[in-house]
């Protein structure tokens, strides 16, 4: 039986201040990982992938993370995208203190 | 010290205009990130987790007041108001915008710094003993043969395209404080016949597969310094593997074709340099000595410091961070970047005035970057050392605890790299807080515990006492423990202890490591290293994981 697609999230860098940016289903770059397009199928998946790929003038290096949903949209799965999707742990840099 | 030359100012200036009108391509749409990638890493610029990041070099680490002051311009400006200070003597900026990384070039350039070769298949930043012309045990001051190779190796054409990254660490002492044989090509100053000349290790490296480096050649006289160098990066650049990028460090070329094959094409090649260089770079190096004057060192002055002992506090840190300078009346001050819970290696722009300040009133105008992540005043007079410790207390900067637990070296790991796979600065905040905590660390004495957050290895955990490395396993933070690595002349790689520990469990197992020696050890004198090496790893295994029987059991 083939592996259950996990759910994904489609993410990446701003071309200009650097910032991490997620993809929503209305094709903005939101710096808002909440609000990020919960993508539940594979084939789907790819293309927004390529999507994002093509706005190479925007955005920076985006990729496929794994996310789970929550109470307030996707949510990360492995604490990499915990840390992206928050900020450093040793000053109140970033998102989280762009967005306290 | 050395000035950039008018050729140095031309060339930054053309450098910067060059990568201006590049940033604006990319921003403007006409160049793509696969094309424009290649030419921000050439200047130093990388995108990270959350934001950019500017590596400046700071050739050998050295730099003045006027340098470290537009460093800590540059921080206010068009960063967080800090920077951080790596193990390769350079400082990084977290979190400036692409729009404005070509004013922070500009502005760097005013005076004389830059970005360039901080990245890419070069030969990188070289590094240099942070006590050099300042330490009583020195034979000569390394950094003008620093500052021979640095014009050497930039833009040097044949070397743009390497294999892989290359690194050059040199120093003029026996007593090694710049981790030579970490090195691609490590330079160990040494006399022959009354002459100065350079022991050449060559193959060193930590990372994925850690090597202590070998000795290619026993003795190089000065004048043949720069064939010889190039005979080998020559060699490296033929022979080094340019399809597996883990195989590509030099290393990895000494490793599988042995040091006799590659000692002996060396020295094929070096025939050939030496040819090439006769005479260049003897005048080049008489220019360049003559920037690197001594200072005028002002006798007398020291009995106000012996007065100044008195005070407990001023003693402790006296005790921990003055070193012993080649004039009797002078001393060389470790600045502790390491205040406990702090970051290791961070500098708010304030405190980089105030070390800027202190180095201009008190110190010869010099300032070094330490490998270990500290700022030096390598020339203070005894006589002024009061009124710098009160200086640097006033700024947080007078931590008493160079050499000790909480002097910990972490590269910047998940917080901000993004080819981390754990964190590393919240670690060594955690030690650090720990040890203050249960107050041991003086108890303790010297510990070097050093910390990476992949197996890039920047934290140079392979030869910390205690190393730390941060790992992903299953998707959870695991920090592999190992032991007994020594980063000096006696260089050694640390042996792993065993299963790897959680996030929350890695402070509490370094807590056991350093009770644990303080059980075990012969007395007061013998160092963590020293018990190491006599008593082996099993007590402090024990002491990680329990007895070995129910270890078997379990
Ligand atoms: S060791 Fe790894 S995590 Fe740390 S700075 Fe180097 S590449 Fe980044």
């Amino acid at each position: 039986m083939p592996r259950a697609f996990s759910p994904k999230i489609v993410t990446a860098n701003a071309l200009l201040e650097g910032d991490v940016v997620y993809l929503t289903e209305d094709d903005r770059w939101s710096r808002h990982m909440g609000e990020a397009e919960f993508i539940e199928d594979e084939a789907h998946a790819a293309i927004r992938l390529l999507t994002a790929e093509q706005q190479g003038g925007t955005v920076v290096g985006a990729y496929l993370a794994d996310a789970k949903a929550g109470p307030d949209g996707p949510e990360p799965v492995h604490f990499r995208e915990s840390f992206r999707a928050r900020g450093p742990s040793n000053y109140r840099h970033g998102k989280q203190a762009d967005f306290a | 010290m050395y000035r950039y030359d008018d050729f140095d100012t031309a060339f930054l200036a053309e450098r910067n205009a060059q990568f201006r009108a590049q940033v604006e391509r990319r921003i403007a749409g006409n160049l793509t990130e696969d094309e424009f990638k290649p030419l921000r890493l050439m200047n130093g610029l990388y995108l990270q987790l959350h934001a950019y990041m500017l590596r400046v070099a700071i050739p050998y680490g050295s730099l003045d007041s006027r340098k470290m002051r537009k460093l800590a311009d540059l921080a206010d400006r068009w960063d967080k108001g800090y920077g951080h200070f790596t193990t390769r003597q350079n400082i990084q900026y977290n979190w400036p915008k692409l729009k404005d990384v070509p004013d922070m070039l500009d502005a760097l350039a005013e005076v004389g710094m830059h970005a360039i070769q901080t990245s890419g298949n070069t030969i990188r930043n070289v590094t240099s003993d942070h006590f050099a012309g300042a330490s009583a045990d020195e034979i000569a001051d390394p950094r003008p043969y620093a500052e021979l190779i640095r014009q050497w190796s930039t833009d040097h054409p044949e070397f743009q395209f390497l294999p892989r990254k290359f690194k050059i660490a040199i120093t003029g002492a026996p007593n090694d404080r710049a981790v030579v044989k970490a090195h691609d090509i490590g330079l160990r100053m040494v006399e022959k016949d009354g002459k100065p000349g350079f022991e050449v290790i060559v193959g060193g490296g930590l990372g994925r597969t850690p090597m202590v480096g070998q000795v290619i050649r026993e003795f190089v006289p000065v004048t043949d310094l720069l064939p010889y160098l190039e005979a080998i990066v020559h060699v490296y650049n033929r022979h080094g593997r340019r399809d597996n990028k883990y195989k590509a460090r030099i290393k990895i070329t000494v490793h599988e074709n042995g040091l006799d094959t590659i000692r002996a094409e060396v020295e094929e090649a070096f025939l050939r340099t030496r040819g090439e260089f006769t005479g260049v770079d003897e005048r080049v190096m008489a220019r360049i000595d003559s920037q690197f004057v001594t200072p005028d060192f002002v006798d007398g002055g020291a009995e106000a410091y012996d007065i100044a002992r008195a005070d407990p506090v001023f003693r402790s840190w006296a005790d921990t961070n003055l070193s012993e300078h080649k004039h009797p009346d002078y001393a060389i001050v470790t600045i502790s970047l390491k205040a406990h819970g702090k970051t290791p290696g961070d500098a708010t722009a304030e405190q980089m005035r105030v070390m800027a300040d202190l180095a201009e009133t008190y110190g010869h105008d010099e300032l070094r970057i330490s490998h270990q992540q500290n700022v030096i005043l390598p020339h203070v007079r005894k006589g002024h050392l009061a009124q710098v410790h009160a200086e640097l207390m006033k700024a947080g900067l007078g931590t008493a605890n160079i050499g000790l637990a909480s002097d910990i070296i972490a590269c910047p790991g998940m917080d901000y790299c993004a080819l981390a796979t754990a964190r590393a600065i919240p670690v060594a905040q955690q030690i650090a807080e720990r040890v203050e905590a249960l107050r041991i660390e003086h108890e303790v004495g010297p510990l070097q515990i050093k910390i990476s957050g992949c197996i890039n290895a920047c934290g140079h955990h392979h030869v910390g006492h205690i190393g730390i490395l941060g790992l992903d396993r299953g998707g959870v933070e695991t920090y592999q423990i190992t032991l007994g690595g020594d980063a000096t002349e006696t260089a050694e790689i640390g042996q792993r202890t065993g299963p790897g520990f959680s996030y929350e469990e890695i402070v509490p197992a370094i807590e056991r490591l350093m009770l644990a020696y303080l059980e075990h050890r012969a007395d007061e004198n013998e160092t963590f290293l020293e018990a190491y090496r006599r008593l082996g790893a099993a007590p402090f295994k024990e002491a990680l994981y329990g007895p070995e029987k129910t270890r078997h059991a379990a």
